[in-house]
């Protein structure tokens, strides 16, 4: 069982290397390997060349590394939390909350007649999107101290999101068809919009947000069995949901702010993980499906590429199988 | 140990479930908890457990309120099994028996050498060693709920309290469980309570039986329960 697992983690280490170079080599431009990594180490390359590598690829390609295991880890702590296959990073309401801080910031500001230049656009979609997601997880947070039972979070957060999902179709249906256009082109998702200064508040956000959930994953293990055996070993329950929240929103709320809602990665990779490792120990399912998520990401931005296509219909379309499987299969995983 | 002083249960003021009980059960012996449905056996049962509030009174385990000490020292003192159906996948039945040795190992749930050991003695304690490396998703209701007794006996308490853990198993296993939880309190010197409807069973295999007529509470050893005639009193059916 062990060999088993660490055969498996060399070999998607590996590939996840093989990945990341390749990532670097897709683009519109031609670049050979040789000016790549001349690029990365220093080498004798032209300044365009160095530009397009350092400031474009090479962010989107850790972009895309830091979006898969964020939104990978927060899947797993959702569907062992919940126990439900079907649960997700933004069965809370993450995504609806960020989509509406950037529907309210790009469609509702000039429907109020704020000027686009004014200090408010200054804090920019991530931004919006970020505030948005925090406020309704706040929100969800504070009622469920009051809520014992998981299942009636679960719900609550579903019916928060299609809530806010009707607030952003009224914000939509009266906006003109420019402002429409870019809110349509952000649900899309981008790994490629992150600047370099972004870059240094996803990345902490995202280390913070993976060092809460390693601390989570001996709760995880006793959720299991579901809160009220967790209970009945030692487990403050109610303490251990508040790490997963909040570790959730740092890693999907950030990635969601940066990138757009992507989804299905953070649905497929926890099962697809599960199937390779045959284990539902945390201790090897969570590095397992964060690299997991890494791969599978870096696999989806070069297939988006390379077919010009944005990366959520790639995520989808790769990821609906698994979860159909999943359902067809209908295990029960947690 | 766990004692009972004045307490009442109920979800509000009006309808108490329990009103005033107080009694004592000891290391060493099995007790049958039973009583009609809805009459707050589970709830009973919850309450010793710490997750369901008392409306008035305290419980007190080995001399200990429950209200003052943490989950996890609560989870080396009582150990408990429910009624749900655990089946998880890619489980196998030593790791969800080490789950039991929680509230002893480290922030990541270190398992030491001593920590395997007593997982392994706890399956072999319920007839489970062969188990060990199976996964409950292919295992039938008795098994499964063996191995959930071997988690509550890695937990190493001196009390473990089941719900109605016959529920889902055929006569034989009824029989072979229960007799395996009297052996378990004998030999261990552990004090087990778990609530039933069997009545047979909980007449010729425990040492006492904890009937629940509502709002009221008898306690007494078995043959002086059955002599007393609450059971009859409670249970009786008009054809």
């Amino acid at each position: 069982m062990q060999r088993h697992s660490t055969i498996l983690f060399v070999i998607l280490s590996l590939l996840l290397v093989i990945l990341f170079v390749l990532d670097l080599l897709i683009g519109s431009v031609h670049i050979p390997l040789r000016d790549i990594l001349g690029a990365l180490f220093g080498g004798d390359v032209d300044a365009a060349t160095r530009l397009i590598v350092l400031d474009i690829r090479l962010i989107k390609a850790v972009v895309a590394v830091l979006a898969g295991i964020a939104l990978s880890v927060s899947g797993l702590q959702m569907q062992t939390l919940f126990r439900n296959p079907l649960a997700g990073p933004y069965v809370l309401g993450i995504s609806s909350g960020a989509s509406l801080g950037v529907a309210i910031f790009i469609l509702g500001m000039p429907l109020l007649g704020v000027a686009t230049n004014s200090t408010l656009s200054s804090i920019g979609t991530a931004g919006a999107a970020w505030l948005g997601a925090a406020l309704i997880l706040a929100f969800v947070a504070s009622v469920s101290t009051r809520i014992k039972d998981i299942m009636v979070i679960l719900i609550l957060g579903m019916m928060i999101s299609s809530g806010v999902s009707a607030v952003v179709q009224i914000l939509q249906y009266l906006s003109n068809e420019e402002a429409l256009k870019s809110f349509v082109i952000w649900t899309m998702g981008s790994l490629g919009d992150v600047t370099s200064s972004q870059l240094m508040l996803l990345l902490p956000a995202v280390l913070i947000g993976l060092v809460v959930s390693v601390a989570v994953i001996k709760p995880l293990n006793l959720l299991l069995l579901g809160e009220q055996y967790a209970r009945t070993m030692g487990l403050n329950v109610r303490r251990s949901r508040y790490l997963i929240f909040l570790s959730t929103t740092l890693l999907a709320g950030t990635v969601t702010a940066f990138c757009g809602p992507i989804g299905f990665v953070g649905l497929a990779i926890p099962h697809i993980a599960r199937m390779l490792f045959c284990n539902a120990d945390h201790c090897v399912l969570l590095p397992a499906t964060a690299l997991c998520g890494a791969v599978v990401l870096l696999g989806c931005d070069i297939i988006s590429k390379w077919l010009t296509l944005p990366i959520n219909t790639v995520t989808a379309l790769l990821g609906i199988p698994v979860v159909i499987w999943v359902v067809v299969r209908n295990k029960s995983i947690v | 140990m766990i004692q009972l002083q004045n307490i009442s249960l109920g979800y509000n003021s009006q309808h108490l479930l329990l009103d005033n009980v107080s009694t004592t059960f000891t290391c060493g012996t099995t007790t049958a908890l039973i009583g009609r449905n809805g009459t707050g056996k589970s709830t009973l049962l919850r309450a010793i457990i710490g997750s369901k509030p008392l409306k008035h009174g305290t419980i007190l385990i080995n001399g200990t309120d429950i209200q003052q000490i943490t989950p996890q020292q609560l989870a080396q003192q009582v150990a408990f099994v429910t009624t749900e159906r655990i089946r998880i996948s890619n489980l196998a039945c030593r790791d969800v028996v080490a789950l039991g040795r929680a509230p002893y190992t480290n922030w990541i749930g270190r398992m030491q050498a001593e920590d395997e050991a007593i997982v392994m003695q706890s399956l072999e304690k319920v007839g489970m060693a062969s188990y060990a490396f199976r996964t409950m998703d292919k295992m039938s209701d008795g098994e499964c709920q063996r191995v959930m007794i071997a988690r509550a006996l890695a937990q190493q308490t001196p009390i473990i309290l089941l719900d109605e853990p016959t529920s889902f198993l055929d006569m034989p296993n009824r029989y072979d469980l229960c007799r395996l939880l009297a052996d378990l309190a004998h030999q261990e010197n552990k004090c087990i309570i778990f609530s039933t409807h069997e009545l047979d069973i909980a007449q010729s295999l425990c040492d006492t039986i904890a009937l629940i007529d509502s709002p009221t509470m008898h306690h007494l050893p078995t043959q002086k329960m059955i002599r007393s005639g609450h059971i009859d009193k409670l249970f009786k059916v008009s054809l």
